[in-house]
């Protein structure tokens, strides 16, 4: 699918904010902010510094507030600057498209266009060295690499080389059994033992073993201990590593670069690998290592589980760092978990508009599958904002699914029978009350009402509604 | 699949789920203000308009695979000299290893005039860097501003002033002494999101009462991280203090009930549960904390603390932590931990400006000892310091 290009404004944001009214604007989806600007500061034909410069204050807050280096940004924001002013403002775009459309576009050459693959070694043993700060999520991240390798018909090896951490090394077998893959640990660590032995050792290892990808865990470290960068520098001599990834927590602030560059230093870095992006965290350390050290980042990490590990994507962090949204995961989500039959059905049932309540429920549990509703939709345009600290909970999809199956057949086809004892009978059935019943019996209404107006659409409307990144 | 009906399919799915979730979240969030504030008073036992109706609470499943994050910091044997140094002094030791920007801000401010834009940029920029957050900063900045025009000329004085007034709040001890006989454990609930030090600030904070001959229970409700445990069983050998443990995967409410019985058995002064990571966006997981403190409760414990864990390398995402948590189980302190990095950790100044929560204890190495009461001036003087390099 070809990636459509600004912004926009969207009814399903609108949906989220009316409910969102009482609170104080964390911070506005930056499109729009910009939007309220454009339209105090009109143009014509080209954008002019002012317009530009109004706009640009926005994206640098929307920057700061996602956690960018603050020098980052300052040389960020000048380059935009450059490309911005006199840019003619197309026929199709407004204005404040305009502007996140150069944004965009000029943080995704600096985040680089496409994933960066990992690097394997021409001849086998592959290194793959990780190192990080504590508690960035080295020894998970390091078995949830092993396993994603494994997906990838190699045969890694876990190393264990954090020795000083209490239970470090126990953590690693643990977790090594787990994915099924063996952990090489000859020292029971705690604080004792010698990683560069370790280390050493573990090459010889992975050839009596046929292991050809060494993943090796190092003990956490600050960017200022001379002593423990001197030790991790010590055990890359030893292991020779192919790549040298740099753990670093999505939730990092304005100290990102230090410890980047700390760590190139000290280690020369090859990657980085971004961890607990599943939070609601922008992830704008990630763009501060890019600019400072020129490493692009890997993998990403996206939740506890082990297969929760992929090849990271550049440009949809671009739009999570602008609170824009990650439709494109999204999309790729749904085609995983929708079938073809029930999507077409569903588009069918759309443009007729007979839409009953039974599909209303199959919908939701395709939802569902999606995955935890926090997490579906803080990949919407906009949404993340709107809903942080909205605590979305699937349970409250549970109780809607109990209501509607408490629901006759007859019912859920045509919901206008429901008369007040069928209401109270439902309630009784769903361990509801009425109200809630009554409330939900409004919603689908609403639904339906919304499903018209969206089947009445051109796919090329519905992208310019918000599904788009 | 063609993209225009996967468009189509996705949209409608999207709207189906706001539609469906979005009023009732927006009612029960009404609703928890109400709670919140009825809890403060009373209990968080259940009671009428609560979800009676809801399904029991999703709990990471033993089947699920674990995933640990390698949350904590070394502890290991501390090196004679530092060991002789005092508290204080190595706050500010530790706190002034790196250098500060802010100090360049200064200086350039000083140098140059109030008058000077860019000089209060700078100035902007500075706090900015030590993750102070755009809009306490710009708060901070307006009111200097608005001194400074007054006449007042020391703009370094004033800031120390501003900062110190946001983060010296009042009450930062910890809430474990003239703990009466009845009411015995205090209860100390240790959370936050995954990698923090929790474990870490556990056994150090054991070690510390030990010192003050207060006897502790550690309870392992973290089940969740493999090994985690283990973890907490090593800092209860080396402190001296009892560990509560079930198997992974077990439920941590379960844990934490046997540690309080176990605990008010021994006679133990203080109770530290040790709670898993997790980030405060997972729904289910906050409802397990939730559980944690109301079982306890429910047995007649009483929570003295609960100490949100946060990181200094944080950045803004800090404040949606604690604020995420104090709804969840009322946090009463912050614990600042791997202070001794260049992380200057100024989110906190954005947390207690917004939600008044007073940071009470900071990790400043890798050492057992290593865990210090929270002493805002050093706190501020390492952000506004000269050169910390030549200190």
């Amino acid at each position: 699918m070809t990636r459509p290009g600004g912004p926009g404004r969207t009814i399903l944001v609108g949906t989220a904010r009316d409910a969102e009214r009482d609170r104080p604007p964390v911070f506005d989806s930056l499109s729009d902010r910009l939007q309220e600007i454009f339209t105090k500061l009109r143009g014509h034909g080209r954008l002019s510094e002012a317009q530009v410069d109004a706009a640009l204050r926005e994206v640098r807050l929307a920057l700061l507030e996602a956690d960018v280096n603050f020098r980052v940004v300052k040389d960020f924001v000048s380059r935009v600057r450059e490309r911005a002013v006199g840019e003619e403002v197309t026929r199709s775009l407004t204005p404040a498209q305009q502007v996140i459309k150069i944004v965009h576009e000029e943080l995704i050459a600096t985040l680089g266009e496409r994933n960066e693959p990992l690097t394997f070694a021409s001849r086998p043993p592959t290194v793959v060295l990780l190192a990080g700060l504590q508690g960035s999520g080295k020894t998970s991240t390091a078995a949830k690499l092993a396993r994603w390798l494994v997906t990838k018909h190699r045969k890694p090896l876990l190393v264990a080389c954090d020795l000083q951490r209490p239970a470090a090394v126990r953590q690693l077998q643990v977790l090594g059994e787990q994915a099924k893959v063996p952990v090489y640990a000859p020292e029971d660590g705690s604080g004792r033992g010698d990683p560069v032995a370790v280390a050493l050792g573990a090459r010889a290892e992975a050839e009596r073993a046929g292991r050809d990808v060494l993943v090796v865990d190092t003990a956490g470290r600050l960017a200022v201990d001379a002593e423990m960068m001197a030790e991790a520098a010590a055990i890359k001599d030893a292991v020779q590593p192919t790549e040298v990834l740099l753990v670093v927590d999505a939730m990092t602030g304005q100290d990102a670069v230090q410890t980047a560059l700390a760590f190139q230093e000290g280690v020369d870095v090859t990657g980085v690998i971004l961890t607990k992006l599943d939070g609601d965290a922008r992830g704008g350390a990630a763009l501060s290592i890019r600019t400072v050290t020129g490493r692009p980042v890997k993998f990403a990490t996206t939740g506890e589980k082990l297969a929760d590990f992929d090849a990271f994507h550049p440009d949809r962090l671009a739009g999570r760092i602008l609170g824009m949204g990650d439709v494109l995961t999204l999309i790729e989500r749904a085609e995983e978990t929708v079938d073809r039959e029930r999507a077409e059905a569903m588009e069918r049932k759309l443009r007729e508009a007979s839409f009953t309540l039974e599909d209303f429920l199959d919908q939701l549990q395709q939802v569902k599958r999606m995955g935890p509703l926090s997490q579906v939709l803080g990949m919407l345009p906009g949404m993340s904002q709107q809903l942080r600290g909205a605590e979305v909970d699937d349970r409250d999809l549970a109780r809607v699914e109990a209501i509607i199956q408490s629901m006759t057949p007859q019912e859920r086809a045509n919901p206008k029978i429901l008369n007040g004892s069928r209401r109270a009978r439902i309630a009784r059935g769903s361990g509801t009350t009425t109200q809630q019943v009554n409330a939900l019996v409004r919603q689908f209404d609403d639904a339906r009402k919304m499903m018209k107006q969206l089947a009445g659409m051109s796919p090329k409307q519905l992208r310019r509604m918000g599904l788009r990144m | 699949m063609e993209p225009e009906v996967l468009l189509v399919v996705v949209a409608a799915l999207l709207v189906v789920a706001l539609i469906a979730v979005v009023p009732l979240v927006a009612g029960r969030r009404s609703r928890h203000r109400a709670d919140g504030h009825r809890q403060a008073v009373v209990d968080r036992e259940p009671g009428v308009g609560d979800d009676a109706g809801s399904p029991p609470v999703a709990t990471r499943a033993v089947t699920e695979v674990a995933l640990p994050e390698e949350l904590e910091e070394r502890p290991g044997a501390l090196p004679a000299e530092v060991e002789e140094i005092a508290p204080r002094r190595r706050f500010r030791d530790r706190l002034g290893r790196s250098r500060t920007a802010l100090s360049r801000g200064l200086a350039g401010l000083l140098a140059r005039g109030t008058g000077d834009d860019a000089a209060w940029d700078e100035l902007e920029e500075a706090l900015l860097a030590a993750d102070v957050g755009v809009a306490t900063t710009g708060e901070l900045i307006e009111r200097l501003r608005s001194r400074a025009q007054a006449g007042d000329a020391d703009l370094r004085e004033l800031l120390r002033a501003e900062l110190l007034a946001a983060v010296g709040a009042a009450d930062r001890s910890l809430a474990l002494d003239l703990v009466p006989d009845s009411e015995r454990p205090a209860i100390v609930l240790v959370v936050g999101v995954n990698g923090t030090g929790k474990t870490t600030t556990c056994g150090k904070l054991a070690l510390a009462l030990a010192e003050e001959g207060k006897r502790s229970v550690l309870a392992a409700a973290d089940t969740f991280r493999a090994a985690a445990t283990e973890q907490l069983l090593l800092w209860g050998e080396r402190v001296g203090a009892q560990v509560v443990r079930h198997q992974q995967g077990a439920d941590p409410a379960a844990v934490a009930f046997d540690a309080l019985a176990s605990a008010r058995a021994k006679g133990a002064d203080v109770l530290l549960v040790d709670t898993a990571g997790r980030l405060h966006t997972k729904t289910n997981l906050m409802e397990e904390l939730k559980k944690v403190r109301r079982v306890l409760e429910r047995e007649g414990g009483k929570v003295r603390e609960v100490l949100l864990v946060l990181d200094a390398t944080t950045g803004q995402n800090g404040l949606a932590q604690a604020r995420q948590f104090t709804d969840a189980v009322g946090v009463t302190g912050l614990v600042l931990t791997k202070l001794d990095g260049t992380a200057k950790g100024g989110i906190v100044v954005a947390v207690q400006r917004e939600l008044g929560i007073p940071v009470k204890l900071v990790g400043l190495g890798e050492g057992e000892h290593d865990l210090a009461p929270f002493d805002p001036e050093a706190f501020v003087d390492a952000l506004l310091a000269e050169d910390a390099e030549a200190r």
